[in-house]
């Protein structure tokens, strides 16, 4: 499949004042990477300039969901040490221009990281993107302050799962009220809830009580997606695609109806699907 | 016992057993305590009580709930008589006795049900902030 390259969007000439966005949860492996990736997507596919910052320094996954792994040359830890340049170490999408990563530096520690020049670095790349989404590592440790600094709101993702609602309880009480944390639950089966063998997202949230931003199904294309390195965003149907890309009409102030996910992904998601899956 | 019925009535609805599991879990983590001191705390609670009424010790009920940003302690605790000499020490001497009607005490939050026969006790919910309300990290 030939991918088409976009004109390449103008950096923003004037200082705006984006939004940085952490995206966490405490517990590892519940999805926040893929999360990352696909709002990313979801966000540029609106028009809007985006900057993913991979904050799991030592262990660099983000490039690797985009599929941009090959064109990273630089990182975070290279731009915080004034080695390089910004412009210089973000690598662009090759799916969509709007979107820009700086990974995380594969051979260092997050104890390197220093929390003000992150800081400070947040700051700086707000005024040139509409958004700043900061993928941040799992625990709750050095890693996890140093992403959440220079953000200014919280999206948790917390699988219906004991520990992972837990850590989440946890990281959400760590983050306090400033960052106003909302609510995605990911992995959910809906074939299992109606069992009575998962939490359902209304049991989830019963103990969060978080607004509910969206929920994603556990959804087997995904790993294929993760293989290619195609976020599942990209695609211009199915009920997965749709649900990213109503996270980021919400995220982006649009009154979206309240997230469900049906046992069949036909009917509603197809409907969903056609509203937002050729959104540009 | 209870663990005993719980498997006989509900072997396979495992989110049921995921929900109560979370709830205890939650409870243990906001108030920053071990589940052996809760239990002590518990004790003590009611030989506060103990001190001025006489409370049928087998019936009280405490648990922890989960209101709003805040965590509750919700007590319901039987009183069996009221100790005249108050401030006294028995918990189970049974001196006064002699009017053995059993007034159920509700020590709860507003919400808390309340039971059929009852007399609402003063006692305001003993609140606890929950532990991870901390300020965000770093600044």
């Amino acid at each position: 499949m030939h991918e088409v390259q976009p004109e390449p969007v103008p950096v923003a000439q004037k200082a705006k004042r984006g939004r940085a966005i952490v995206i966490t949860s405490g517990k590892g492996g519940v999805g926040k990477t893929t999360t990352t990736a696909n709002l990313g997507h979801a966000l540029a596919a609106r028009g809007c300039s985006v900057a993913l910052i991979d904050a799991d320094v030592g262990l660099r996954n983000l490039d690797i969901v985009l599929g941009l792994e090959s064109r990273v040359k630089h990182n975070l830890l290279d731009v915080l040490d004034g080695t390089v340049e910004l412009d210089d170490a973000i690598v662009r999408d090759k799916h969509n221009a709007s979107l820009v990563l700086l990974a995380a530096s594969q051979t260092r520690e997050k104890d390197e990281v220093d929390t003000e020049k992150m800081k400070a670095l947040v700051e700086r790349m707000r005024e040139q993107y509409d958004y700043v989404i900061i993928d941040c590592p799992a625990g709750i440790e050095g890693g996890f302050k140093n992403a959440v600094v220079g953000a200014d709101e919280a999206i948790v993702v917390c699988t219906p799962e004991v520990s992972a609602v837990r850590d989440v309880d946890r990281v959400v009480g760590l983050l306090g009220n400033k960052f106003r944390p909302q609510l995605i639950v990911n992995r959910l089966r809906p074939a299992l809830v109606k069992k009575g063998k998962m939490l359902s997202v209304e049991d989830v949230n019963a103990i969060l009580r978080l607004p509910l931003l969206g929920v994603i199904g556990d959804e087997p294309e995904i790993i294929v997606t993760t293989n290619r390195g195609e976020p599942i965003a990209l695609r211009k149907d199915g009920a997965t695609a749709a649900a990213y890309h109503a996270i980021a009409a919400k995220i982006a102030g649009e009154d979206v109806a309240a997230p469900t996910v049906e046992i069949k992904a036909s009917g509603f998601f197809g409907r969903l699907g056609a509203m937002f899956g050729g959104a540009k | 016992m209870i663990e005993f019925f719980r498997k006989l009535f509900a072997p396979t609805n495992s989110s049921q057993t995921a929900k109560e599991r979370l709830r205890l879990v939650l409870m243990t983590d906001h108030l920053s305590l071990a589940p052996e001191m809760i239990e002590q705390m518990k004790r003590d609670f009611i030989d506060v009580i103990a001190k001025y009424v006489e409370v049928d010790r087998d019936k009280i009920e405490i648990n922890f709930e989960q209101q709003d940003k805040a965590l509750a302690m919700l007590a319901n605790v039987p009183i069996l008589a009221v100790n005249r000499n108050g401030g006294g020490n028995n918990g189970d001497g049974g001196k006064k006795t002699e009017e053995p009607k059993t007034v159920e005490a509700v020590a709860a939050a507003t919400t808390a049900p309340l039971p059929r026969r009852k007399r609402r006790k003063k006692s305001p919910p003993a609140t606890v902030a929950p532990s991870n309300a901390s300020p965000a990290p770093a600044g």
